[in-house]
């Protein structure tokens, strides 16, 4: 049998989904189900003076109407999950409506529970609000200036959070050869999956027992958060993320919507189904980003760098979302020294609250920005000292011969081999062969431009106890059980959460390996509480450095187990045995065997097994990696820009990642495809935009440009295997590479292209009429 | 309360009738009263094309139609082209191709793709990157949809080709 492992195979999730047969949360239809709606505040601030819900109550087919009051004592606010530690923290949970003031337009102040969504709609129109407008402010350094209107009365400054890391004497950047400053915005993106988001609860009086069915990447985490809110045990309350159409960072959020329709649920005892609408999404759901980065980096004028600080002053929104205050801090920070020896560093982390949206996590969290900061500084180090961007990053990266390495900021990076990434994507390129393009096309007036980006990145979420250490309010080891039919045909647990990544493919393709079975006879069980005893979700590219070792440690142990049944039915001692390709053997007696179906018969049978041995076939593990995992590559961007409009043309993406062992090269190269689209999303075109008085002005897709086909040319993806010493699949993690890397190597890109008229820095998104303004301003210096 | 109209449409040749309110948009007979919860709902604004469907052969956002406007036509919704194991060819093409990720999108692209075809039998990858301006996919990075689309158009032209010289009546998506 041909090892599953590294091929690239098919993905069985595949048919269901291309003919329709998906089960999304929006598809559920159940006996007597009331549709819900939420009324949402107009205004970024306003007190609320009055609520009248009387004529929607009266309206024909609503089943009832809340507002605050009404779950008062019934629904506790949401709570954040990452308190960080020394972080001074003024936690604000979210109420599960509006109670006196509406922080943020979008945010809701009541709902509607209707026979169907027309009439939930229509009933939303009949109830008036007194709203009296406050002032409202939405950037983040506006919110921390003195008089400021303040959103949470007893958070002076609006300032949520104030966070520290290393610290730097003023002499080390007084003295150093070389000191670049720059200020860098990272805009505030929305994640947008093209499922929004969506719950159907069901309430059982007789019993208790409420299940919510809802669009999560880590239902677990949601039913631990959920039955606080809700005040139902977790043995009673069970969540179950059907297929779900896509994260990215915002289905890890607890929100309120899912609460309130799993309270009505309970209260109505029928079952109550909520769908957002684009336009809610755009409001209601995380946004993500918004940091204003100030860093120094200081080095040598030879192009080595000896110290770097970093301040970020990041807006929180309104309400401190789920995973709010890490992505800023720890995620952020601890990764600002990148893929670089820098002796030393400091972080520090303003975390602000304004009347926007919440933030939280959104592919990469923190690390998307840290990558950022640094690949744009090695690039405007380089112009400082007159080197090639590509020499500096020479000069600097970490080399092969100090891992596992220790950062300025305490992480160790557990394995790297960053020259190698960085020589095949030149080689890929042809950098030299590029420069000299570049020097012919300049002479004839074009803009051409090359951008590298050589990234690591944090991800495998990752050790419990570093997770206890950082303040998050949870585990973070991975669940699994291989569950042996008696037919030999075998379902598989994960506490993973996919939504997109072809888990069930890749995870099977593991078990394929370890028990010598066909693919096709095994099945991947995740997304439900009531099914798997535990786990922590899909995020942070923890799949499968995480949930995957825990299958491959739990289909070992199945292994075993067989392996003695295997020996006492064919009266040799376990060493005696060998397993390939789903046989037992005895060692040197042809013949001698047994299949794996046979044992797994006698396993369920238990006719005849040791004494010690107790029947079924079915291990369990429960993995805890030692370290993160840290992800790295080298990518590419060749563009050109328009000269009469501005517009930036990705001519060429060259990308390549090290995300150590390889499950599935064909799902890899789809997520480096999904990945590099979105982070070149942000440094083109994404970007939520609000008005003085806190409108969110991109709240349609009509407003908010996301990536189209014809924009990308076909990326040049390669990929080496660097193993990771820390999970037993040597596995890092890929969802995230892309996202992290490329906008750093657009924007250098850019950049490059825009040197004959001086340009230093633009902030993302580069839209045609940023970069045309930036080149009609220094026109005259060409 | 509301006026009820009666409509009469074909969906993947089946005729179904219908008393239903004339402000009901396509998608939501689709789905909520017909059952077909293939097409889905991705934005209110027809930008991301989730909700595409054939509606007398041309390719529709059903999110901007009202179902009564399509009394009388006939519809193919992504249950209409193939099953799990008789694949029209542009699935075969997102399966062998790895045309989708989360899959949520992936109906209507797979019915603007089929629209596609139907005008132009072989695109060029620019042509099909064009024809995709009318859906968002967030997950895939568009190649390996474009891959799967040329593979498909490549497909059906063996396809076409066998038939024609069997004198035979052309399969796939047709009226």
């Amino acid at each position: 049998m041909a090892k599953m492992i590294g091929a690239p195979v098919k993905r069985k999730e595949d048919t269901r989904l291309l003919t329709g047969n998906g089960m999304f949360t929006d598809d559920m239809k159940l006996p007597g189900m009331l549709h819900a709606a939420f009324l949402r505040s107009p205004f970024a601030h306003a007190r609320i003076k009055g609520i009248d819900t009387d004529k929607a109550k009266q309206h024909p087919g609503v089943a009832a109407v809340f507002t605050a009051a009404d779950l008062f004592g019934k629904v506790r606010p949401v709570p954040t999950m990452w308190y960080v530690p020394g972080a001074d923290l003024k936690a604000k949970d979210r109420s599960p409506l509006a109670t006196e003031k509406v922080l943020y337009a979008g945010e809701a102040v009541a709902v509607v529970i209707a026979e169907d969504r027309y009439i939930a709609r229509d009933a939303l129109d009949l109830i008036s609000v007194d709203y009296e407008e406050l002032p409202s402010v939405t950037h983040q350094e506006k919110a921390l200036a003195e008089g400021a209107p303040l959103l949470h009365e007893d958070v002076p400054q609006n300032l949520a959070l104030l966070w520290k890391a290393g610290e730097i004497p003023d002499e080390v950047f007084a003295q150093a050869e070389v000191v670049v400053k720059q200020r860098l915005y990272n805009q505030r993106v929305i994640p947008n999956p093209m499922e929004t988001r969506a719950a159907v609860a069901q309430y059982n009086p007789g019993g208790g027992e409420l299940t919510i069915w809802c669009t999560s990447q880590n239902p677990h985490i949601h039913r631990m958060i959920y039955s606080d809110v809700l005040g139902v045990p977790e043995s009673k309350l069970r969540i179950v993320a059907p297929d779900v159409g896509g994260g990215f960072g915002a289905k890890i959020a607890t929100y309120t919507e899912e609460a309130v329709v799993g309270h009505a649920a309970r209260e109505l005892k029928r079952p109550v189904k909520w769908v957002e609408e684009r336009r809610e999404h755009f409001l209601a759901t995380t946004h993500a980003r918004d940091e204003v980065i100030e860093v120094e980096l200081a080095g040598n004028k030879d192009g080595t760098f000896t110290a770097i600080r970093v301040k970020n002053t990041a807006n929180l929104g309104a309400y401190l979302s789920t995973f709010g205050a890490g992505c800023p801090t720890i995620d952020f920070g601890l990764m600002v020294t990148g893929a670089y020896q820098i002796p030393q560093a400091e972080v520090v982390t303003y975390g602000v609250y304004t009347n926007t949206t919440p933030t939280d996590a959104y592919r990469g969290a923190g690390k998307p920005e840290a990558t950022f900061q640094i690949e744009r500084m090695v690039d405007l180090f380089a112009r400082k000292v007159g080197m090639d961007p590509l020499e500096v990053r020479k000069k600097n990266l970490i080399p092969t011969e100090l891992f596992p390495y220790t950062t300025a900021m305490g992480l160790l990076y557990d394995s790297g081999h960053y020259e190698l990434t960085l020589e095949k994507a030149l080689e890929t390129a042809g950098y030299e062969a590029l420069r000299k393009e570049q020097e012919e096309l300049r002479a004839q007036g074009r803009l051409l431009g090359i951008g590298i980006s050589t990234y690591v990145e944090l991800c495998g979420f990752g050790p419990s106890k570093v997770a206890g250490a950082i303040g998050f309010q949870g585990g973070v080891w991975e669940n699994s059980t291989v569950r042996v039919h008696p037919s030999g045909k075998v379902s598989v647990y994960t506490g993973t959460s996919p939504h997109g990544q072809g888990t069930a493919t890749s995870f099977s393709q593991i078990v394929a390996d370890k028990l010598g079975i066909p693919i096709e006879d095994i099945e991947l069980v995740h997304g439900d509480t009531q099914s798997i005893s535990m786990g922590w979700g899909t995020y942070g590219s923890r799949a499968t450095a995480v949930g995957g070792a825990a299958v491959a440690i739990a289909a070992d142990r199945v292994v075993a187990k067989a392996k003695r049944i295997a020996a006492h039915e064919l009266e040799v001692a376990a060493e005696d045995l060998e397993f390939a390709e789903g046989v037992f053997s005895v060692k040197g007696v042809p013949g001698r065997t047994k299949t794996f179906q046979e044992i797994a018969r006698s396993a369920n049978f238990a006719w005849n097994l040791p004494d010690d041995v107790e029947p079924s076939l079915e291990a369990q593990s429960f993995f805890d990696p030692t370290n993160f995992v840290y992800p790295f590559g080298a990518h590419i961007c060749v563009v050109e820009i328009d000269k009469d409009t501005g517009e930036v043309m990705l001519k060429r993406y060259i990308a390549v990642d090290d995300v150590g062992r390889v499950i599935n090269p064909l799902l890899a190269e789809g997520q480096v495809h999904g990945g590099v689209a979105q982070g070149v999303g942000q440094a083109l075109w994404e970007g939520a935009v609000y008005s003085d008085n806190g409108q969110l002005l991109s709240g349609t897709f009509m407003d908010y440009a996301m990536p189209k086909a014809r924009f990308f040319p076909k990326i040049e993806w390669q990929y080496t295997e660097t193993p990771s010493p820390v999970n037993p699949l040597g596995a890092k993690g890929i969802g995230e590479t892309g996202t992290t890397a490329a906008p750093p190597a657009v924007v250098n890109a850019v950049m490059d292209a825009l040197q004959p008229f001086g340009v230093e820095d633009l902030d993302m998104p580069l839209t045609p009429e940023k970069v045309w303004k930036a080149m009609q301003d220094r026109r005259e210096g060409v | 309360m509301y006026r009820r109209c009666n409509i009469s449409v074909t969906v993947n040749d089946v005729e179904r009738q219908a008393e239903i309110e004339p402000r009901m948009l396509l998608v939501h007979f689709l789905r909520e009263t017909l059952n077909l919860t293939g097409t889905h709902i991705g934005c209110d604004t027809s930008q991301c094309g989730a909700c595409t469907v054939l509606v007398n052969g041309e390719a529709v956002k059903s999110c901007t139609m009202l179902a009564v406007q399509a009394d009388g036509s006939r519809i193919t919704t992504v249950e209409g082209l193939g099953e799990p194991k008789r694949l029209h060819p542009i699935q075969q093409g997102f399966w062998e191709k790895h045309g989708l990720q989360c899959g949520f999108c992936t109906p209507g692209v797979l019915m603007a793709m089929v629209g596609l075809l139907r005008e132009n039998a072989s695109p060029t990858e620019a042509e099909v990157r064009e024809a995709l301006e009318g859906v968002i996919c967030r997950c895939t990075g568009y190649q390996f949809i474009v891959d799967a689309v040329m593979y498909a158009a490549s497909e059906m032209a063996k396809t076409a080709h066998a038939v024609a010289e069997s004198h035979s009546v052309p399969i796939g998506e047709g009226e």
